[in-house]
């Protein structure tokens, strides 16, 4: 064998071997989580776990429905603040602003997704709490803090993934369209964006991810009251708050109903990328063969 | 010779040298400690200076929480265990507990709150849910803002048994994960009130009196003060070795006053401030 083709064996089954690997850690991960949060399903079954209304780990009552729902609640409105303010942003960034514009926005836009969770956390504790107490009553500690430090920080995420969306898209479906006399708008409305959407989607998904996943700065402002929230201004518990906040002291049955939220959550993220894959999938445009 | 042998040898080499730079020289007598995150700190600065002076001894210091340190003790995991709670009846097991200095619990307000003094039975009432304005107990009219801290704690824990007895803490307090937290939310919150130990108090929230005493090294030492808790070593059965060492040398004049230090009252009374 060559010197030049043993080169080649080698970083093929080295590249492998790598991808195997994260594949057994991912499955060891999902296994080692399932068993352990196993037991809470067998001895305080499955649909008392999951609709159940009360966590009281010292009275043994372990419903974690409350932290469903303030976790959807959380993301929910967080993307509701989030999606029309990035996407509005990305557009301008990729059609609208002009090249020495971009050159200082996209930098920023990035630091900011490198600004580490706990310095947002401790941002709303000491600013944000204060304010929504002084200007909406109540405690400051609520799923509107906690919502509003989320968009912070999904802003850039999906800015920037919807930005290269937008800016993938063929130059000549932009010419076409301004050569049959459409606006920039009118192009921008019906043709770039359309056009763009699968990637978009992804964005949205991956911003989504990334606030049902965010724990420490949702422990420090949301309030993490186990109750279902009557307003924006209540407090909310997320899942992964619960599971950060306790783990340190779990035993016994406590100790698994915490993997159990682990699961929760898992299977949660998991249909939120069996959606955004549908999606994808769906709307892609197909040109020549291959698609956008 | 080929480049690809010269590359093994180096890396061969490398492993070779890493080995003998982390492979222990002396043997070294370990203790491992681990638990209530409250009686780390102390416990780190007990262990350097033991150090410091036992070169051959060392010692490991973890956080973790008041329950992992009783668990991991009767494990065997961890050769002593700590903990910020006295162990209940059912937890003791073959557990050896050590006192090895007290710590209150100081009942703490916004610095504009002109409430200076509350009872016990005011206290429960009012993390129960049963008080809900600051003017029923001589304050300003608005609503308490409840702040605990999360289930497990071993300060909400001994909140629990010292203060709330068998009532339960009213379900819409807010919750925070640290000390820390729950200073930081009473000290932006004028009409807020919480609970954070004598030893991380600061000037940032006001302290109130309970029962008419203020928290304080004396009245914690003289045992006047309601709300204090004790923070213990755990072993699992009678301490041997090294560990008993270390453990007759915290309750030492030494020992002891680095505990002090650490603004926790030492369990041996009249020990001398400085080192």
């Amino acid at each position: 064998m060559n010197k030049n083709k043993m080169g080649e064996y080698l970083i093929e089954k080295g590249l492998f071997i790598t991808a195997i690997f994260s594949i057994i850690a991912i499955l060891i991960i999902i296994a080692f989580v399932f068993r352990e949060g196993f037991p809470i399903f067998q001895e305080y079954g499955f649909l008392q776990f999951i609709f159940g209304m009360e966590w009281a780990p010292s009275k043994d009552q372990y419903g974690v429905f409350t932290m469903i729902i303030g976790s959807i609640a959380l993301t929910a409105l967080a993307l509701v603040m989030a999606v029309p303010l990035s996407l509005l942003c990305a557009i301008f960034m990729a059609e609208i602003a002009p090249k020495n514009m971009r050159r200082i926005l996209k930098p920023v836009i990035e630091t900011l997704a490198g600004i580490p969770s706990v310095v947002y956390g401790f941002f709303g504790l000491i600013v944000l709490v204060p304010v929504i107490r002084v200007q909406f009553g109540g405690t400051g500690f609520s799923m509107f803090t906690a919502s509003i430090i989320l968009t912070i920080m999904i802003l850039p995420t999906i800015i920037s993934v919807s930005e290269d969306a937008l800016r993938s898209v063929p130059h000549e479906y932009k010419e076409a369209s301004l050569a049959l006399g459409a606006t920039q708008w009118q192009t921008i409305k019906n043709v770039i964006f359309p056009a763009a959407i699968p990637g978009i989607i992804t964005a949205i998904i991956l911003g989504m991810g990334r606030a049902v996943g965010e724990t420490l700065a949702v422990i420090m402002v949301a309030g993490n009251v186990t109750q279902i929230p009557h307003s924006i201004l209540d407090p909310v518990r997320a899942l992964t708050s619960n599971i950060a906040l306790e783990m340190g002291y779990a035993t016994g049955l406590h100790y698994n109903a915490l993997f159990g939220t682990a699961v929760v959550l898992f299977i949660m993220i998991m249909v939120l990328l069996i959606i955004a894959n549908y999606f994808h999938y769906k709307k892609k445009v197909v040109i020549g063969g291959g698609y956008l | 010779m080929d480049s690809k042998i010269k590359l093994g040898i180096i890396i061969i080499l490398i492993i070779i040298g890493a080995y003998m730079l982390f492979k222990p020289g002396v043997q070294y007598d370990r203790i491992e400690i681990a638990g209530s995150t409250s009686v780390q700190s102390v416990a780190e600065k007990l262990a350097e200076k033991y150090m410091e002076e036992h070169p051959n001894v060392k010692i490991n210091v973890q956080g973790g929480g008041s329950g992992m340190g009783i668990r991991t003790t009767e494990q065997g995991i961890v050769d002593i265990g700590t903990s910020s709670k006295s162990l209940k009846s059912d937890e003791k097991g073959n557990l050896q507990e050590f006192i090895i200095g007290r710590d209150g619990i100081v009942i703490a307000v916004n610095t504009q709150n002109k409430v200076n003094d509350l009872t016990v039975d005011q206290l429960r009432d009012i993390f129960s849910g049963k008080i809900t304005n600051w003017n029923q107990v001589g304050g300003a009219d608005a609503t308490i803002h409840v702040v605990v801290r999360e289930s497990g704690s071993g300060t909400l824990s001994s909140f629990q048994s010292l203060v709330m007895n068998k009532t339960e803490i009213r379900p819409d307090a807010i919750v925070q994960g640290s000390t820390e937290a729950v200073k930081q939310a009473v000290k932006q919150d004028p009409y807020a009130v919480g609970f954070v130990s004598l030893s991380h108090m600061s000037s940032d929230v006001k302290g109130i009196e309970v029962n008419g005493i203020n928290a304080s090294e004396t009245t914690i030492a003289d045992g006047s003060y309601p709300l204090q808790v004790p923070f213990e070593f755990l072993t699992k059965g009678e301490p041997t070795g090294v560990t008993k060492e270390f453990i007759d040398w915290v309750f030492s004049e030494e020992g002891q006053s680095i505990v002090r230090n650490e603004k926790i009252v030492p369990a041996i009374a009249n020990v001398s401030d400085d080192t």
